[in-house]
C-alpha cells in the first residue's frame, strides 16, 4: 500500500478516497485496497493501463457502482469531510461531485442547450443563473454556440466539450473526468485538455482524471497516481512522476533507443510492479 | 413567392431557444390553430356517424399521448394501459353517481384518482427494466380486470356502471355534436400540457432516462422517482381518456378493457411515432380508421364477387388481424412511425422541385 505522500500543508483536501476495496457482483475483487487524496482547486490524474481499476474507482466516488452491481465493501471515501461510499448517485451530484462519464454519454435527440440545461437539474437558483452559466460555457467552448441542431450531430471533439460543459452546468465542486482524450484527434485532444487546465484556474473547480494519455494529462495535472490491477503502485508530483524512469518507460515511452524484447531488465522491472 | 409558401424555405434558427419552441415554425403553429378551427366548424357538415369517429380519436388520443409519455419519451413500457383507461371511466361515473360531483369536474378528478393508482402501480414497475417492466405491467392489467369484475361498490360488478351525460350551466349535453366539443376542449388541453411538458426540466429528466440511464443518473435524476412520475403521468392522460370514453357510451362494462385494448394503445403509439405528440394523434386516427376501412374494402370486394359467407363471418377477425399486420408492417418499413414520414413529405414540398 502505497501512501499518499505528503502534500503543502494548506492544501485542503477535498476527497479522500481511504483504502476501499470494490466487490462486483459478490465476487468479482476489483479494487484491492486504493487510496487517494485529491486537494481542492487541483487537477489530480489517475493514470493505470485498461484494466486497472481506473473508471471502478470514479464509480465508486460517484456512486454509479450500485447500477453495475458493485460495492465498495471495505474502506470509506470521504467527501468535504462526510462520508459518500455507496450513497445514491443523485446524491453524490447532490453534493457536488459530477462525473463526466466515458465515451461521453451525451443525450442525443435533445439540443445542444437541451443537454446544458439537463445539467443544471439539480440546481434551485433559478432560470438567470441558468441562462447566466450557458452563456459561460459557450465562452469556454465558443463552438458550440454556433451548433443548431441535435446533440446527436456534433462531431466527437464537440460531444466531449458538451460533456463538460454540461457538467460545468451543474456548478460542482469537483469535476471527475473519465477518459476525456477518448476517440479525439491529437489536435483536439490539446484543445480540450487545454480547456479543461483553464476552468480550473478559473473556477476553482478540483478534477480529477482518469487518462490512458498519460503524456497529456501529466502536463496539466499537479499530482498523479498510477494504477495496476486494482492498487496504487506509484504516486506523486508530476515532477517526479514525469522523471520516473519506470513511468517514463512504461506509459511515455518516446525513448530514442528501441527497446529489444531481449532485455529481460526491462520485463523483471515490470514484474515487480505487478 | 417565397412569403406565400405554405412551406417556406430560409427559415434559419440562429437561436437554441428558437429551436426548442411548441411550434417550430409559424406556419405549422398557424396550421395547428387552422386545424382547431376546421374541428370546430366539423360537427356543422359531418354525419354522425363521422363525428362519432372523431370523438373516438380524441379520447383514445388522450389516453395514447399518456402512453406515448411512458413508452415513447421515458423509454419504460406498459401492457396494462387499458387496465388505467377502464379505471379512468369507472372512477368518473363512481364520482358522478355516488357523490353527485359534476361530470365535467369528475373527469379531471378521475384523471387524479389514476394518477394515484398508476403512482401505486408504479412503484415496483419504476425498479424494473425491459421485460421484467413488460411482465409487471401484465400482471397490473388483470389485477385492475379482476378489480373491476369483483368491486361491486365501485364498479357495479359484472352488471357494469350507468355513466350519466355531460350536464353543463343546466343544459344536458346529448348527442354527438355536443359531446364532440367537449372531446375536442379536452384534446387540446392535454394535448397543449403533453407538448409543454416535454419543454420542461422534468420533460428532459424523462429524455435522459431514456437515452441513457446511466447518463441521467450522474447528472442527479432519481431515476426510480422519475420512472414513477412518468406512471403517474401517464395514468393521468389515460384516467381522462377513460372518463370521456365512459361519459360518451353512458355505460361501462368490466369486458372493455382487455389486454387487447392495451395492445391497441400500443399500436397506435407505434404507428404514430414514439415520443411524439402529433404522431400519437396520427397514430390514433389510423388505428380507429383501420377496422373502418378494412370493412368498406371487404364490402367493396363483395360489390364485386357477390356475397361470400366465409368473409362475413371472418370479418371480424380480419379486422383483428389487419391491426396486427399493420403494427408488424409498420415496425418494417417505418418505424420512426407516421409522423416521420409527414416530415418527409414536408422536407420534400419545401425544396420542390428540388432534391437538396
Amino acid at each position: 500500500m502505497a501512501e499518499p505522500a505528503l502534500k503543502p500543508a494548506s492544501d485542503e483536501i477535498l476527497l479522500s478516497v481511504n483504502n476501499i476495496e470494490v466487490v462486483y457482483d459478490d465476487v468479482i475483487l476489483v479494487l484491492r485496497g486504493v487510496s487517494l487524496d485529491v486537494p481542492k482547486g487541483r487537477i489530480v490524474t489517475l493514470l493505470g493501463p485498461n484494466g486497472a481499476g481506473k473508471s471502478t474507482t470514479l464509480k465508486a466516488i460517484s456512486g454509479l457502482l450500485g447500477t453495475e452491481d458493485g460495492e465498495v465493501t471495505r474502506g470509506n471515501i470521504t467527501f468535504m469531510g462526510e462520508e459518500i461510499a455507496n450513497r445514491a448517485p443523485e446524491e453524490i451530484v447532490r453534493r457536488g461531485i459530477f462525473q463526466v462519464m466515458e465515451g461521453r454519454r451525451i443525450i442525443e435527440d435533445m439540443t445542444v442547450i437541451e443537454n446544458l440545461r439537463l445539467g443544471g437539474f439539480t440546481r434551485k437558483d433559478g432560470g438567470a443563473a441558468i441562462r447566466n452559466d450557458i452563456d459561460m460555457v459557450f465562452d469556454y467552448f465558443p463552438r458550440l454556440k454556433e451548433r443548431v441542431g441535435l446533440a446527436g450531430y456534433l462531431s466527437g471533439g464537440e460531444q466531449q466539450m458538451l460533456a463538460i460543459g454540461r457538467a460545468m452546468m451543474a456548478r460542482p465542486k469537483m469535476i471527475l473526468l473519465d477518459e476525456p482524450s477518448m476517440g479525439l484527434s491529437p489536435l483536439l485532444v490539446k484543445e480540450v485538455f487545454g480547456i479543461i487546465e483553464k476552468l480550473c484556474k478559473d473556477t476553482g473547480v478540483t478534477m480529477l482524471l482518469v487518462e490512458q494519455n498519460a503524456r497529456m494529462a501529466l502536463k496539466i495535472a499537479e499530482f498523479g497516481y498510477i494504477m495496476e490491477s486494482g492498487k496504487i503502485m506509484l504516486d506523486g508530483p508530476k515532477e517526479d512522476l514525469v522523471n520516473n524512469e519506470d513511468v517514463k518507460e512504461f506509459y511515455l515511452g518516446g525513448d530514442k533507443e528501441r527497446k529489444s524484447f531481449k532485455n529481460l531488465k526491462s520485463y523483471k522491472r515490470r514484474k515487480r510492479w505487478l | 413567392m417565397i412569403s406565400s409558401s405554405l412551406i417556406p424555405c430560409g427559415q434559419f434558427k440562429t437561436s437554441y431557444g428558437a429551436d426548442t419552441t411548441i411550434f417550430l415554425t409559424p406556419a405549422s403553429r398557424n396550421f395547428c390553430l387552422l386545424g382547431i378551427l376546421v374541428a370546430l366548424a366539423a360537427p356543422l357538415v359531418l354525419s354522425n356517424y363521422l363525428l362519432a369517429l372523431l370523438i373516438q380519436i380524441g379520447y383514445f388520443g388522450i389516453a395514447a399521448l399518456g402512453l406515448n409519455i411512458l413508452v415513447g419519451s421515458t423509454g419504460q413500457i406498459s401492457l396494462g394501459h387499458a387496465a388505467f383507461f377502464g379505471f379512468g371511466a369507472f372512477a368518473s361515473a363512481w364520482l358522478n353517481n355516488g357523490f353527485g360531483v359534476p361530470v365535467l369536474l369528475a373527469i379531471p378528478l378521475a384523471g387524479v384518482m389514476t394518477t394515484l393508482l398508476g403512482l401505486l402501480f408504479g412503484i415496483p414497475a419504476g425498479r424494473l427494466k425491459g421485460l421484467y417492466l413488460a411482465i409487471a405491467t401484465f400482471a397490473s392489467q388483470f389485477i385492475l380486470e379482476d378489480f373491476f369484475s369483483r368491486a361491486n361498490w365501485f364498479t357495479g360488478g359484472s352488471s357494469g356502471a350507468q355513466a350519466a351525460p355531460i350536464n353543463l350551466f343546466g343544459y344536458e349535453v346529448d348527442g354527438d355534436k355536443g359531446f364532440f366539443y367537449v372531446v375536442l376542449f379536452f384534446v387540446v388541453v392535454m394535448y397543449v400540457l403533453g407538448a409543454n411538458l416535454l419543454r420542461t426540466r422534468d420533460g428532459r429528466a424523462f429524455v435522459a432516462v431514456r437515452d441513457h440511464y446511466l447518463s441521467a443518473e450522474v447528472m442527479g435524476i432519481n431515476l426510480t422517482k422519475y420512472r414513477i412520475l412518468s406512471f403517474g403521468i401517464s395514468s393521468f392522460y389515460a384516467g381522462v381518456g377513460g372518463a370521456l370514453y365512459g361519459h360518451y357510451l353512458g355505460y361501462v362494462s368490466a369486458e372493455g378493457f382487455t389486454i387487447l385494448l392495451s395492445i391497441q394503445f400500443l399500436g397506435m403509439i407505434i404507428i404514430g411515432g414514439m415520443g411524439s405528440v402529433m404522431g400519437t394523434l396520427m397514430g390514433t386516427a389510423f388505428m380507429v380508421l383501420l377496422p373502418e376501412g378494412t370493412e368498406a374494402a371487404v364490402s367493396t370486394i363483395k360489390h364485386f364477387t357477390g356475397d361470400i359467407p366465409a368473409l362475413t363471418n371472418a370479418l371480424a377477425y380480419i379486422k383483428e388481424a389487419a391491426i396486427g399486420l399493420a403494427i408488424v408492417l409498420f415496425l418494417i418499413f417505418e418505424p420512426d412511425g407516421l409522423v416521420h414520414r409527414w416530415r418527409l413529405i414536408k422536407s420534400y414540398w419545401k425544396l420542390y422541385p428540388f432534391s437538396y
